[in-house]
């Protein structure tokens, strides 16, 4: 059942944020700021380009082996979202067909540059945001927001977000499955139901506000979540954000990957 | 002593929709005691609770937490005092680690980091949930959120303690661990349960609530044996006294 | 459907970005100035709510095809424009980071296409005006559907907009429009149904609770029309007048890089095949059909253009080739030896 896998996925990848490797011991300020640079280097290639964007593959790979996550995992959620960019994608080397020299007489239509630029850019990118996730527990990555400069009501939005998902998907799917339980095929998983669902879940959702209102209240609660410092940056942090950065600058202001193989080229003629 | 005395004069409570949920119900409670509310359905035990923190003001009569009577300007101070904790733990854990959660009470009256840090290590200890002190909520089962729960209560080091059905939804290991544990506390304790083996475990005294208001206060062992009185109230004897009856 | 990141330039994110932070941060304000705390917990869990909403699907009728839930116009509805938009946004940033939908960059895109258009230009300016104080089921459906329907449109339409400037993609403007509006316009029309199915369910089976959500929004937070045009034709000159400046800068990489490949700056078409079918239904369909950004290239521009916007030539040689294989052998070695380290110290 789709939802149920949905909600499994989101429980392990909120459980391998929880692992002590030394990328999860990063502070998430750093993790935040080396993803974001990342994610922006990756995207400011040009349309066309697939060979420079190769060795940027590293970032991805570092993370997952040393942060312990597991590469089917990701590999996984990687492709169950590529539809949408595929679909937008491929519509490029159908159209684009400007021809680009490639060997001495073998051509390809420049949109497959560009269809595999998005696919690699795509591939880079998702990675990249799910790693961060993966090796940071998702309260950790809302204080390092709020330390950045997110208004505090938006962080404190998320994290009571991150708190009831699990409650209320919980208590979707015991709706949902008391729905399919009475429902012999497609009947029961009509408009009039789905509303009906919806609202009932809407009113569990008011009340169980009211009564955690209430727990607020009953514990001093006055308008004001409190929050406190928790995280320090340490030298290896910044030795980590430093590493990166040089390595993004690196990558994408020289050709490094066609220089490998010039040399390669050299040392076998 | 007398910060420790919970009093309730001729309190009724109306709820908007016209319900007379509290109808002059009076109870005094002193320092120490342990005391089970028990009833049918409905009858408003819940709504003796939120009384009891100002979360809900009687409609007339007088609650009265220590030297404090309840108004809308002793809310706050009566909130240090009674600590109530829900029936639902998910609804009572709603920040986004343990360590948070404990430490949210204390954070509100306002008192240092390195004091809400003893506070926290403090309530854990009590409760046995040290470990889980960086664990998100939704990776704890059952019986730990219960525990938890009670631990955020406790951070607050208030006078008098009020559980709302503590035991509801807990495995018998993890009640039983419950049981132990509220027998340790020597706070006042205010429990509303149909668990009545565990009120006849823990509370020393018994109040019947009916439609509103007291029907019968007494010691435990004589309300809990009084199989008539409890029939009355949708409620029959202790499982553990009925083993006794019969045989 | 939400924005990529692999199809966003860095100007039109940053661009973006730069209004949804600015949004979120007066968003936050507004609310901070006046407003019940009750409205905490409720928007919180309300997020919840609107991500296990999602989860649960249902079959169209008619298509047998499954859609679920959008969600910005209901918490409009219920939270009021500032307190709907903060959900809005946390729940898309959850959805971006654990669900890797669109992307980090793109969430700026995302939380406006999503998050704005509903909570800011739809509800005041159709919804409240088409409901009034009306209760009446019937008077709530047309207002849920013509709202939520103009909410999708704008989104989608929002999406192409972006798509296209930041140039990543063939698609014309006609045809992208072709594809997403249609889409749009049929989830959009089921979400208003549901929308409104909700509000009604809601009121008949607890009308005290829309009456306690309304009494604990944001007093005096109601956003006046007049206010809500003025900005958003500041914002529209500002972010093209932005999007222009970086645009120029920006070289045109195709021609560029046949010019060094190839030598000259034409690129020669295929006669048969799928394409010039695709470009004829293209051409059809293109009513701007000189929607492109990018100036036709000079000399100059180019000098111009590399000084300040580096770009590593995009076409490809033998080397790059061979490099590209060297170095992703690299890249997978490195990690097969630090899992198999790691799993050795285990």
């Amino acid at each position: 059942m789709p939802f149920d896998e949905e909600y499994y996925n989101l429980g392990r990848l909120d459980r391998l944020s929880y692992k002590n490797t030394f990328v999860h011991r990063l502070d998430p300020r750093a993790k935040l700021i080396a993803t974001l640079l990342f994610l922006f280097t990756v995207i400011s290639f040009s349309k066309y380009e697939v060979v420079a964007l190769i060795p940027f593959f590293l970032f991805p790979v570092l993370l997952m082996t040393i942060g312990d996550i597991p590469f089917l995992f990701i590999l996984k959620k990687v492709l169950i979202v590529s539809p949408f960019a595929i679909f937008i994608g491929i519509f490029n080397p159908l159209l684009d067909t400007g021809h680009v020299l490639v060997l001495s007489g073998f051509t390809i239509s420049a949109g497959w540059f560009s269809f595999f630029s998005i696919l690699l850019k795509f591939a880079l990118t998702i990675s990249a945001a799910l790693l961060l996730i993966a090796t940071t527990p998702f309260p950790s990555v809302c204080h390092a927001l709020r330390r950045l400069g997110m208004p505090s009501l938006f962080v404190s939005q998320l994290l009571f977000l991150y708190r009831y998902i699990f409650v209320l998907v919980e208590e979707a799917m015991r709706i949902v499955r008391a729905r399919d339980m009475r429902s012999f095929g497609a009947s029961g998983t009509g408009i009039k139901v789905f509303v009906r669902i919806i609202g009932i879940l809407f009113l569990r959702t008011i009340e169980r506000a009211e009564r955690i209102y209430y727990a607020m209240l009953s514990r001093g609660f006055q308008g004001d979540m409190p929050t406190f410092k928790r995280s320090h940056i340490t030298a290896i942090d910044l030795v980590f954000v430093a590493t990166t950065i040089l390595f993004l600058v690196v990558f994408r202001f020289f050709s490094v990957t066609e220089g490998i193989g010039r040399i390669a080229q050299e040392l076998f003629r | 002593m007398s910060h420790h005395i919970v009093e309730f004069k001729n309190v009724s409570f109306r709820y908007p929709d016209g319900t007379d949920a509290l109808r002059d119900l009076s109870f005094r409670i002193i320092h120490g005691e342990s005391v089970g509310i028990i009833g049918a359905n409905g009858a408003g035990k819940s709504t003796l609770l939120m009384q009891m923190n100002g979360y809900l003001m009687p409609t007339s009569g007088t609650v009265t937490i220590g030297d404090l009577q309840l108004t809308k300007k002793t809310r706050q101070d009566i909130r240090r005092k009674v600590g109530i904790v829900l029936q639902n733990p998910d609804d009572q854990l709603f920040m986004p680690t343990v360590y948070d959660d404990v430490a949210f009470g204390p954070l509100n009256l306002g008192l240092d980091e390195a004091c809400v840090r003893e506070r926290v290590q403090k309530a854990l200890s009590l409760v046995n949930g040290l470990e889980l002190r960086d664990k998100p909520p939704h990776h704890l089962s059952g019986g730990q959120k219960s525990a938890v729960a009670i631990a955020s209560v406790m951070a607050m080091d208030p006078d008098i303690l009020a559980m709302d059905e503590p035991a509801a939804s807990l495995d018998p290991k993890s009640r039983r661990s419950l049981i132990t544990m509220l027998k340790t506390f020597k706070h006042s304790k205010i429990i509303a349960s149909h668990d009545l083996d565990l009120i006849l475990d823990v509370c020393q005294r018994c109040l019947v609530i009916r439609e509103g208001t007291a029907a019968a206060d007494g010691p435990s062992i004589e309300i809990l044996s009084n199989k008539t009185l409890l029939e009355e109230n949708n409620l029959e004897l202790p499982l553990s006294l009925q083993r006794l009856q019969v045989g | 459907m939400h924005m990529a990141d692999a199809l966003l330039s860095p100007a039109v994110g940053t661009t973006i970005w730069a209004g949804t932070l600015a949004a979120m941060g007066y968003a936050s304000k507004k609310m901070k100035e006046n407003f019940d705390d009750k409205i905490i917990p409720l928007m919180g869990v309300l997020g919840a709510f609107i991500f296990a909403a999602q989860m649960i699907n249902f079959t169209i009728p008619g298509t047998g095809s499954s859609g679920h839930l959008g969600g910005g116009m209901i918490l409009a509805i219920m939270l009021g424009p500032y307190a709907a938009f903060l959900v809005m946004a946390s729940v898309l940033t959850v959805q971006a980071l654990f669900f890797a939908d669109g992307g980090l960059l793109a969430l700026g895109c995302n939380i406006w296409n999503l998050g704005i258009y509903p909570c800011f230009l739809v509800y005041p300016l159709i919804y409240k005006p088409l409901v009034g104080d009306s209760r009446s089921p019937r008077r709530i459906l047309v207002a849920s559907l013509v709202s939520v329907v103009a909410a999708l449109q704008l989104g989608a339409f929002s999406v192409v907009v972006e798509t296209l400037w930041s140039g990543k993609s063939e698609l014309s403007f006609g045809t992208f429009v072709l594809l997403m509006q249609p889409i749009h316009l049929a989830i959009g029309i089921v979400e208003g149904f549901v929308t409104a199915g909700v509000i009604n369910y809601v009121r008949n089976a607890r009308p005290e609770i829309l009456e306690s959500i309304t009494a604990s929004r944001p007093l005096g937070a109601e956003i006046s029309v007049r206010k809500v045009m003025i900005t958003f034709v500041v914002l529209a000159v500002v972010t093209g007048g932005a999007l222009s400046w970086f645009a120029s800068t920006h070289p045109d990489g195709l021609e560029w890089s046949i010019e060094k490949v190839t030598g000259t700056s034409e690129l020669p078409t295929q006669e048969h095949g799928i394409a010039p079918v695709l470009k004829g239904i293209q051409e059809k369909t293109a009513f701007l059909p000189d929607y492109n950004f990018s100036p036709a290239s000079t000399e100059e521009k180019k000098k111009e253009e590399s000084a300040s916007w580096p770009v590593i030539e995009a076409g490809t040689s033998v080397a790059g080739i061979v490099g590209s294989a060297i170095v992703l052998g690299m890249v997978m070695l490195i990690g097969l030896v630090i899992r198999s380290f790691k799993r050795r110290h285990t």
